[in-house]
């Protein structure tokens, strides 16, 4: 293994640990002879499944009392920095991997390499891949520094997998005097209620965008989603408007999706939807602009109104039962 | 109630972007503007200090060649002065050194909350605020998509990823704002003209009084990404939705 120890920030997810925290284990597993990870919200039941993914131990921060769980982790990740030495510690590019990340590296100094996409061995140092302009062009960056390399890696960049290891052993602590940083704390946490696959895991997603003109519009995509048992989505621009909740958003800030077929209705194609759903096997577009740049990257696109062309398919579909 | 808002002046994203082929950092000629993704902390900023019942906005930007035509949009929308760190030596700034400037700017005068976006249109590291808070020891609240003062709390609703959280905080404090959490205002007219007279306090590093600001990372290689080849395109005449049932039965979906 060209690496001895990275670090893993985990999320917890209603299935034990995150989809996208997982594939972080898997990759780390892949680059380095140990792999640790910190995790907070779970039980020690996770240690079957991280050390089914590659990691030999897990350290859950266990009395969080509402402070952010980036900020928290973090800081127990800075006082172990020291004496346990990682190579490298990895994130996901979510809102707590950002803020873990962000903390851990101005507590520390170190530079962080973020928006990674690939990462591979040169030498005995990672060399991380990021996507600019709105995936045209690929930059491969590695850190001058020394210290672990902090990395902030996007969802489905690499496969989580099961490889069928012992249960990692885990150690409960607690988070300690975190000092100013932790006097934000959450009072109420709102989770919104979605039925159906989960957008990052399904096969189908429909996503949906300004093109339906009203929020009442919206309803056809989720039909449509429905009828494919897929996952309804969304642009940025429908959900700054309030038409759906941000948990439905595609793209650079949102979720990145990589399902069988993506089927977007109404939306132009910005560059930070797009690095959102490229992965797609299948792309379908439907805009009535054909000038519209999600059209360059569509499999099948339809220069249509919405309006017209999503009712029809929806009955198409029913029809055929 | 003092907010320092930062800023960020980018590159015309109407015009496509390209690098500098022997640095690899970012060619940043031509005028800069305002990045729409701070506007919202602009506007955020403004309606909290008339909230408040006085108090100051100050912008904090930092950026190449003493440009200031993005913080002119932001004092003509209402701030009431700004802060510009300028120098050479920033050129390919990686986030943490942006941090570690930002930050020694935003010391220069008394501050209660700072805001910033959750990630720029043409940097999107995502990490510049957070690291900004830690720097200054001061909790953070990333992601907000509401932001209300009271009785001298910070509360935010803050987006997650399955939903979002209600986070309160004494000040001070650093708040991150996504897109939507407020509707930017226009400059008007008059905005417009107050900003050309509104003071600038321009430094360079040595000015700000930061220690030693290295750069701990490097590009190794830069090359064009894969295509994703595209595929048909038909106009729709009434039929479009047959072709979209048959290309969704030709990959099994249906
Ligand atoms: C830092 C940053 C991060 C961002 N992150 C994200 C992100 O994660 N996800 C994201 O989606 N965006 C993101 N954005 C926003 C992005 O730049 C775009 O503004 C957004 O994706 C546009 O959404 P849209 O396609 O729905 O709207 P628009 O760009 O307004 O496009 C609407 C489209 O609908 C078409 N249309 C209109 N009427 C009809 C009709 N009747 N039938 C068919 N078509 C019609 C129009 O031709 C047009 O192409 C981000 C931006 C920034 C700066
Ligand atoms: N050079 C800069 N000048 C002012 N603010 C900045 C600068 N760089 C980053 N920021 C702030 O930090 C936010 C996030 O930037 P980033 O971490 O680069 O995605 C921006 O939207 C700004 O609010």
């Amino acid at each position: 293994m060209p690496l001895s120890k990275i670090w893993v920030f985990a999320e917890p997810s209603e299935s034990g640990i995150s989809t996208t925290s997982l594939e972080l284990v898997t990759a780390a597993a892949g680059f380095a002879s140990t792999v640790e990870v910190f995790s907070y919200g779970v039980g020690s039941e996770v240690g079957q499944l991280l050390g089914d993914h590659g990691a030999s131990k897990v350290v859950v921060v266990t009395d969080l009392n509402g402070v952010l769980a980036g900020t928290g982790v973090a800081s127990v990740m800075a006082q172990r920095v020291p004496s346990e030495a990682p190579d490298a510690v990895f994130f996901a590019s979510t809102p707590e991997g950002r803020d873990a990340a962000a903390r851990l590296s101005a507590k520390l100094n170190l530079p962080v390499l973020t928006n990674v996409v690939n990462l591979s061995i040169d030498g005995d140092q990672l060399v991380s891949e990021n996507a600019i302009f709105g995936g045209s062009e690929i930059v491969s960056a590695r850190f001058t520094s020394s210290g672990p390399g902090l990395y902030i890696i996007r969802a489905k960049s690499f496969a989580a997998e099961s490889k069928g290891g012992s249960a990692a052993s885990v150690e409960e602590v607690s988070v300690g005097d975190i000092g100013s940083a932790g006097k934000a704390r959450i009072v109420q946490s709102h989770v919104e209620a979605r039925t159906g696959p989960k957008l990052d895991e399904a096969s189908v997603v429909v996503s949906g965008g300004r093109g339906l003109g009203q929020q009442e519009s919206y309803q056809l995509v989720e039909e449509l989603a429905k009828l494919l048992n897929g996952a309804p989505g969304a642009s940025r621009a429908i959900v700054d408007a309030g038409w759906v909740p941000y948990s439905y958003q595609v793209g650079q800030t949102g979720k990145t999706v990589k399902p069988t077929v993506y089927i977007a209705c109404g939306i132009s194609g910005a560059t930070q939807h797009m690095v959102g759903m490229k992965g797609a096997k299948n792309i379908i577009a439907i805009n009535k602009d054909a000038d519209a740049p999600i059209f360059t990257i569509a499999d099948l696109g339809i220069v249509g109104d919405v309006h017209k062309v999503l009712p029809k398919l929806i009955e198409a579909i029913k029809a055929k039962g | 109630m003092n907010i320092a808002v930062c800023v960020k002046q980018i590159p015309d994203q109407s015009v496509p972007g390209k690098l500098d082929p022997s640095t690899h950092n970012l060619v940043r000629e031509g005028k800069l503007i305002l990045d729409d993704s701070d506007s919202y902390g602009v506007e955020m900023a403004l309606q909290l200090v008339d909230r408040a019942g006085g108090g100051e906005v100050t912008l904090i930007s930092m950026a190449p060649n003493g440009e200031v035509s993005g913080l002119r949009t932001a004092l003509a929308m209402g701030a009431d002065k700004a802060v510009l760190v300028s120098d050479p030596a920033l050129a390919g700034s990686d986030a943490l050194t942006t941090a570690k400037v930002l930050a020694a700017a935003i010391r220069r005068n008394p501050f209660d909350l700072v805001m910033a976006a959750t990630e720029s249109t043409d940097g999107y590291t995502g990490t510049v605020p957070v690291q900004i808070a830690e720097i200054l020891d001061i909790p953070s609240v990333s992601f907000a998509k509401k932001v209300d003062i009271d009785n001298g709390v910070l509360k935010v609703q803050r987006q997650t990823e399955s939903g979002y959280d209600e986070v309160e905080c004494p000040l001070p404090a650093l708040v991150s704002v996504t897109a939507g959490v407020v509707e930017p205002r226009y400059p008007s007219f008059k905005g417009i003209m107050a900003a050309k007279s509104k003071p600038v306090d321009t430094v360079d590093v040595a000015g700000l009084g930061v220690g030693a600001l290295g750069v701990g990372q490097e590009i190794v290689t830069v090359r064009a990404a894969e295509e994703r080849a595209s595929g048909t395109v038909v106009v729709d005449e009434g039929e479009g939705y047959q072709q979209i049932v048959e290309f969704l039965e030709s990959i099994k979906v249906i």
